[in-house]
């Protein structure tokens, strides 16, 4: 398997807590005590913050800060348009996962290294990149700046890896003699697909569906150069929780964030109870 | 496998397809994009990258940079190996709780990171921040809240790496050393440790390339001070919005060369590694 690399998920689907373990020495008890206890100072409370501060000034205040129109619009662009990138990712993701698997040609190699650019590249580059090429000075000629297809187009640049490093390690491991028996049998190479390749890859394409929605609605970096953060138009809810935090108005960026947290806890479980279920597979 | 007949079957004009369409998807969607940043800061010959190397304050950003990238990686290193091994080889109440929270750092907005972070340890109204700062040890707006910053976005990246070989290379090395009397310091160090060296380094360049490129949770904690607390990935910003986009395109390029170069180490280690 050359599937490489910055596999955002390809740990996520074999990581999960071994029933067989010791239970804990005092050594082991200590450490893991100084562990929470790190985890709880930078990412617990903070967290707990955000939800305390957030309900702090009750739920009429709460629901006043979300359904404002500026909120409201920016909540539903981010999430229509992080759940439009995953469908395409769907599409997308798999086919490359294909290609890398089962495909063989000169420069492969380079394709596994494209992939894994959107990962590691720094968000505010990745806008700058998109801009050079989809911008005002396009040398194609098609300016999306300052609109939204530009926020569909940065979503789907930062999400591209996802599917396919969830679905690659997936398919790399399928079993061929099934689909060969299947062919021998007279099926059509479309019906292996439908019937023998895509089940077993659901559950991976769910999980890379499911990271890539998450990363889409949290993404703020690759936005600001290239979406201009037009009111009512290009704005995200980063950019306007990022601007309630500018303006002092913690409570509010609290409030907004927490709709933000929710759908990233909700993905989390989903992957949980997906994990769980690809175990039980085998 | 090439030998295989029905290998040859496969590959009909669908496989053509499938493989130009995805070739053509990449190559506007990445790699040109990619490729005119490069250009764009070479359209002058070396004025740009020079003119960022001779900025004292541009020298101060990607230093701080660098320094708060390397600290943010020693704290993730030790941190993910320890609870790693902790996730793996041990059973505690929670377990399952806590390795689903260990990932929430990947999907959590960097922006909601840094108000996080404000509402605990900022020094005006946060939790902590008043306190810490009594005693002189100012977080928010400073260089601790920016490893903060880089320390929580970057966080889930070892673990995620280290715990799969750990679980792949069983305890049963780790059993005879200590019943040949190794202590358990003796054992991580001469067995444990080498085991898992492959799945550190993969952590490591993944982290330090995250680290070196976070932009949104430190823009909120930063201040974003010339000259003091702004980073590298704010520089790209600054100058881009105040129309020195030479300076923009040069900034953006080294730290697109650092990220390329990190993705090439691992991929270049880690076939070696997977059978």
């Amino acid at each position: 398997m050359t599937s490489t690399t910055l596999t955002p998920d390809r740990p996520a689907i074999s990581r999960r807590p071994v029933r067989s373990g010791r239970p804990l020495t005092r050594v082991s008890g200590l450490g893991l005590g100084v562990a929470m206890l790190w985890f709880s100072l930078l990412v617990l409370i903070p967290l707990a913050a955000v939800v305390v501060t957030a309900s702090a000034g009750g739920w009429s205040s709460y629901w006043q800060a979300v359904t404002n129109e500026q909120t409201a619009a920016a909540i539903e662009l981010t999430v229509g348009t992080a759940f439009l990138v995953t469908l395409l990712n769907i599409v997308m993701g798999t086919m490359i996962a294909w290609v890398l698997v089962r495909d063989r040609f000169f420069g492969k190699r380079a394709l596994e290294i494209l992939i894994d650019i959107p990962f590691a590249l720094p968000t505010i580059v990745a806008g700058l990149v998109l801009l050079s090429l989809y911008g005002k000075t396009s040398p194609l000629g098609i300016d999306i700046a300052n609109t939204p297809k530009a926020v569909f187009l940065a979503f789907l640049f930062v999400t591209l890896p996802f599917v396919v490093r969830t679905v690659q390690p997936v398919l790399a491991e399928l079993d061929r003699d099934v689909e060969e028996a299947a062919m021998s049998l007279g099926a059509s190479r479309f019906t292996v697909f439908r019937r023998i390749i895509l089940p077993s890859l659901t559950p991976a394409i769910a999980a890379g569906a499911a990271l890539s929605f998450a990363r889409g609605v949290s993404e703020y970096g690759s936005l600001v150069l290239l979406s201009g953060n037009l009111p009512l138009k290009t704005e995200v809810a980063s950019v306007r929780i990022l601007s309630s935090i500018e303006n002092d108005n913690y409570d509010i960026a609290a409030a907004v964030a927490t709709i933000l947290l929710a759908i990233s806890f909700i993905v989390i479980v989903a992957l949980d109870v997906i994990q769980r279920r690809m175990v039980r597979r085998g | 496998m090439a030998s295989h007949p029905s290998t040859r079957t496969r590959r009909g004009p669908v496989t053509y397809l499938v493989r130009l369409i995805v070739i053509v998807y990449l190559f506007f969607l990445v790699a040109w994009p990619v490729y005119l940043v490069g250009k764009n800061t070479f359209a002058d010959g070396m004025d740009n990258i020079n003119s960022i190397i001779e900025d004292p304050d541009i020298v101060h950003a990607l230093s701080l940079t660098v320094q708060v990238a390397i600290i943010a990686v020693i704290i993730n290193t030790l941190f993910g190996v320890g609870i790693s091994i902790l996730l793996v080889r041990y059973d505690f109440p929670g377990k399952r709780l806590l390795s689903a929270l260990l990932d929430m750092p990947l999907s959590v907005s960097p922006i909601v990171v840094g108000l996080a972070l404000i509402l605990v340890y900022g020094g005006r109204n946060g939790w902590f921040g008043p306190g810490l700062e009594s005693m002189g040890f100012q977080v928010i707006f400073a260089t601790p809240g920016i490893v903060l910053a880089t320390v929580f976005v970057a966080l889930p990246l070892v673990i995620r790496e280290v715990v799969p070989v750990l679980e792949e290379v069983g305890e049963e090395q780790e059993q005879a050393a200590r019943s040949l009397g190794a202590n358990a310091w003796q054992t991580f160090l001469r067995i444990t440790l080498p085991s898992i060296k492959w799945g550190v380094v993969y952590g490591v360049v993944l982290s330090l390339a995250r680290s070196l490129g976070e932009f949104g949770a430190v823009k909120v904690v930063s201040g974003n001070v010339l000259g003091e607390t702004r980073t590298a990935t704010l520089v790209v910003e600054e100058k881009y919005l105040n129309f020195d986009k030479g300076g923009s395109y040069a900034t953006a390029f080294l730290l697109a060369l650092v990220a390329v170069a990190c993705i090439i180490i691992v991929s270049v280690i880690r076939p070696k590694e997977d059978r």
